[in-house]
């Protein structure tokens, strides 16, 4: 190796220690003096020390200062992607993220880890293939390996009409520049030869079209990759911190009440933006307006883990179900929403039973398979099934909701938009059509028929 | 699975219902301002709590009723005719 060469690796390595303890507001310090290691790689993995005790923590967890630029409610994915992008895209970082319990704890933590860009409109095309192609490049972005697989998601056709309307969408996808395959039934049974394929199968599989850029993504590793990214650039995650209620001056929202009661209760913030989902409706209740919201819980659950069955995502909107396998061999299976509104995290048996009995039907083997878990996030439904990333009623406070049953893969593209209203004051070319407003003129972006399941 | 009280055919499993969204939603005059009938065609209060929605026994008698059920227990507080007022405990009124 070349000494300049040399010198640069040395000092990359150098780069990759930080004088991590920071001095807590009293001046006392959080931990002892020691270089601790940050950066995830190879060569920190092989000089780490032989306990591995040198390592910095994954990120701090705060206490909350009296005041900050911007307060984010809510630590899940897009509420720590918008931290992380305003810092890092924008520079600012005197920035809160205050979560009701931890982060990743909610449907961060409960969805089907399902990311794709497979919409009908250009509007959502755009925005959802930039955050998947954010997603492509998010392990380096974040030094922490998300685990994106891009295994592809199947949509099957049953019938003649299935395969009219896939011809459709397929073809809409690629007019706005996003791959999708057209497949038919044996092409999809060398992808998925486990399906029911079976002359005599309830549903009979006559074709699909595939999106090989789709994928799964390690959920937690999102929500945790974020809060390092952020943290290490300054932000303050707070975690058991719930918010109350708002502090208004005049009409305008400068700040928030918090369960931590009194004046150590009491935030202040130039701007306030919530990224909450399914209890969005919640917080606009709290600044007094209403949104066009309704909470349903989604449900999904695991099977006990086998050897791999399944390479591929598939997704049968005739049936209301699809399927993948987790990087533990786990079968995850997620359906449609129990349709009335609830905030209970559960989801009902009789959409476990549904979804369970098309899941036997579709994948016969998988019957023999023994249930895990199952469990239900609570998600935002609007009409049109479009996201809200803009400006709200009530001054001073933005809002990220509306992503229904898909707001997982549009963490990086919702916290990247978000950040950019919160930082410039405008909205984000992409969000602009995602506005309240559109609800008033009625320019709906109606993608509810786009993916299948719900929206 | 909620057990579901038809004021006709009595309690039956909640996969014989369809669930019609929030009841007690008054339509404004034709010539309100857009603002008015976006509201009223898609802003709910979406309440944590009771919340009082149109129920139809789908598998059933096809009958369409009220409920009175809290949103973050499934609990049901009541049942009630299609055009009698919200019973009391009264949540708030959507939208």
């Amino acid at each position: 190796m070349r000494a300049d060469k040399q010198g640069l690796y040395i000092a990359a390595c150098h780069n990759d220690f930080a004088a991590y303890p920071r001095q807590a507001r009293d001046g006392t310090l959080l931990m002892n003096h020691m270089a601790k290691r940050t950066r995830y790689s190879a060569w920190n993995l092989l000089a780490a020390s032989p306990s591995h005790a040198d390592w910095a923590p994954v990120w701090l967890d705060a206490e909350p200062k009296s005041r900050y630029d911007v307060v984010i409610i809510g630590g899940g994915g897009h509420g720590l992607a918008t931290a992380y992008y305003l810092a890092k895209n924008h520079g600012m970082t005197n920035i809160a993220v205050l979560d009701k319990g931890w982060i990743g704890g909610g449907n961060t933590g409960r969805n089907t880890t399902i990311v794709r860009s497979n919409y009908l409109y250009p509007e959502s095309a755009r925005l959802y293939d930039f955050s998947v192609k954010l997603y492509e490049d998010l392990s380096r972005e974040l030094n922490f390996n998300i685990m994106f697989s891009q295994r592809g998601l199947i949509t099957l056709a049953h019938t003649r009409h299935d395969l009219d309307n896939i011809s459709r969408w397929a073809n809409a996808m690629r007019f706005n520049g996003i791959d999708a395959e057209i497949l038919d039934a044996e092409k999809v049974r060398e992808l998925a030869p486990r399906l029911n394929f079976d002359s005599g199968a309830r549903f009979p599989i006559l074709g699909g079209f595939t999106q090989r850029r789709a994928g799964s993504v390690r959920h937690d590793a999102v929500a945790w990759g974020y809060a390092r990214g952020a943290s290490r650039l300054g932000v303050d995650i707070i975690q058991n911190c719930a918010v109350t209620g708002f502090i208004r001056q005049g009409e305008r929202v400068v700040g928030v009440h918090t369960n931590r009661g009194g004046v150590a209760g009491e935030i202040r913030a130039d701007k306030v933006a919530a990224a909450v989902a399914g209890h969005s409706s919640q917080i606009a209740a709290m600044a007094g307006f209403r949104l066009p919201v309704t909470s349903y819980a989604l449900q999904a659950m695991v099977s006990e883990p086998v050897k791999p069955v399944l390479d591929t995502v598939v997704l049968s909107p005739a049936v209301g179900a699809y399927w993948s396998q987790s990087g533990k061999g786990e079968v995850v299976i997620g359906g449609g929403l129990d349709l009335f509104p609830s905030y209970a995290q559960r989801g009902s048996f009789a959409t476990s039973q549904m979804v369970l009995a098309a899941t036997a039907e579709m994948f016969p083997s998988f019957g023999r398979l023994r249930l895990m878990r199952q469990w239900a996030g609570i998600v935002d439904v609007v009409q049109d099934s479009g996201p809200i990333i803009g400006a709200t009623p009530a001054p001073g406070l933005y809002l990220n909701c509306g992503w229904g049953t898909g707001g997982f893969k549009a963490i990086p593209v919702g916290g990247w938009t978000l950040a950019h209203l919160l930082a410039t004051g405008r909205n984000h070319e992409l969000a602009e059509p995602f506005q309240l407003a559109r609800f008033h003129t009625g320019r709906l972006i109606d993608e509810a028929a786009a993916a299948g399941i719900a929206h | 699975m909620m057990t579901i009280a038809c004021p006709w055919c009595g309690a039956r499993p909640e996969n014989e219902f369809h669930c019609g969204g929030t009841s007690h939603i008054q339509r404004p005059p034709l010539d309100c301002s857009d603002a008015t009938w976006g509201d009223y065609l898609f802003v709910r209060a979406n309440p944590c709590g009771l919340h009082a929605e149109r129920w139809r026994h789908s598998y059933g008698c096809g009958q369409w009723f009220n409920l009175l059920r809290d949103t973050g227990t499934h609990e049901i507080k009541a049942v009630y005719a299609m055009t009698a007022p919200m019973p009391e405990p009264a949540p708030e009124a959507g939208p």
